[in-house]
């Protein structure tokens, strides 16, 4: 059965929208907890940004669904199975080094494909993009930073960071995982083909990653894929209790 | 602010004195301080801390280390205006036009 662009497009959306929904609030459970002051600081920042950029795709996710949904609804009220977030983001926060290590190979492919985006047909895409993409590469400076401090800093530091690069590296096939949806998407000229993004972002990282005295992890190792059909890993659906609790309880809470 | 990471490196972080520029050819102001390891570190934690408000158009980091400040002892020579000399406050000359920044 042929799917509506409407309806892939939702598809696609959700997919975007949540990743940065699930991110956004890993880093916020930095908040108070950071290394220092200006470090927990400069987290919630991004926690923000990314809760930003998820309310205005989602919002957008709600409007090519047609069903009177927003980004309140669709982020508070979907179970687990619903969410089309990669298992990368949904992983529990780890340590500094963890986060750091998540957060370089997440916002460099957020970055280029904000970029992509830009070039979208849909108008309402394209303008999120723009904005993301400034945002984002803060995003990607602030990572690539950290990278080159912890990698090339003490024996410690580089010991986390190398851990944290091998753990998080069986989730990136997930990340980049593409099937018809996206395929129908480019072909209809809606959203760019995206085809070039994983080449992209592989030699960028490799390139920071050897910079920070890093080596790249194990490309043969075990990929874990199923976060863009909604098989997630146990952590999404309690991640989502505490983010749900509240509108579920109370929902119509304003505050 | 411990746990999660060892953080027994930033109790030794220097710290840097930010500078902001909230218009081109205004001065950089004393905006507040920041700890970081380093030169680029200090710029993104200040950047952070001090820039979100979307105002600033540029940014200074120095180490504080490096600022060497009067005390308060000196007040007296240093900056008794001497008020009984006139020729040090030049109130009676106009400014041209144009240069309304100059005060």
């Amino acid at each position: 059965m042929a799917t509506s662009n409407n309806a892939a497009l939702f598809d696609f959306l959700l997919r975007l929208g949540d990743d940065q929904l699930v991110l956004g609030q890993r880093l916020a459970e930095w908040c108070g907890h950071g290394p220092i002051l200006e470090e927990d600081i400069a987290l919630a920042n991004i926690s923000l940004d990314l809760f930003g950029h998820a309310q205005a795709v989602l919002n957008l996710a709600g409007e090519m669904e047609g069903q009177g949904r927003d980004a309140d609804k669709l982020a508070y009220f979907r179970e687990a199975i619903e969410f089309k977030n990669c298992l990368l983001v949904e992983q529990p926060r780890g340590d500094f080094a963890y986060t750091i290590a998540r957060q370089i190979v997440f916002s460099l492919r957020a970055y280029l494909l904000w970029d992509e985006l830009t070039k979208s047909s849909n108008e309402t895409l394209a303008g999120i993009a723009g904005k993301a993409k400034k945002e984002s590469r803060y995003h990607v400076t602030h990572a690539s930073e950290w990278v080159l401090r912890l990698g090339d800093g003490t024996a410690d530091s580089h010991a986390r960071l190398q851990n944290a690069l091998d753990e998080v590296w069986r989730f990136t096939k997930d990340l980049f995982a593409t099937d018809a949806i996206e395929q129908q998407l480019a072909d209809q000229k809606i959203i760019p083909n995206l085809g070039g993004l994983y080449g992209k972002w592989l030699t960028m990282l490799q390139e920071l990653i050897t910079k920070a005295t890093l080596r790249m992890p194990d490309p043969g190792m075990f990929m874990q894929l199923g976060g863009r059909t909604g098989k997630h890993t146990e952590h999404l659906g309690h991640m989502l209790s505490e983010l749900q609790i509240l509108p579920r309880s109370y929902p119509d809470a304003r505050w | 602010m411990a746990s999660a990471t060892n953080t027994t490196a930033s109790a030794d972080w220097p710290m840097w004195e930010v500078f902001v520029q909230l218009e081109l050819g205004e001065p950089h102001q004393h905006a507040g301080n920041v700890h970081a390891p380093d030169a680029r570190m200090a710029l993104l934690n200040a950047r952070d801390v001090y820039s979100r408000r979307g105002l600033v158009k540029s940014m200074w980091v120095v180490p504080s280390e490096t600022i060497t400040a009067s005390t308060p002892g000196e007040n007296g020579e240093f900056f008794e205006p001497g008020n009984d000399k006139l020729f040090r406050h030049p109130q009676f000359y106009k400014s041209p036009k144009g240069v309304g920044n100059l005060e």
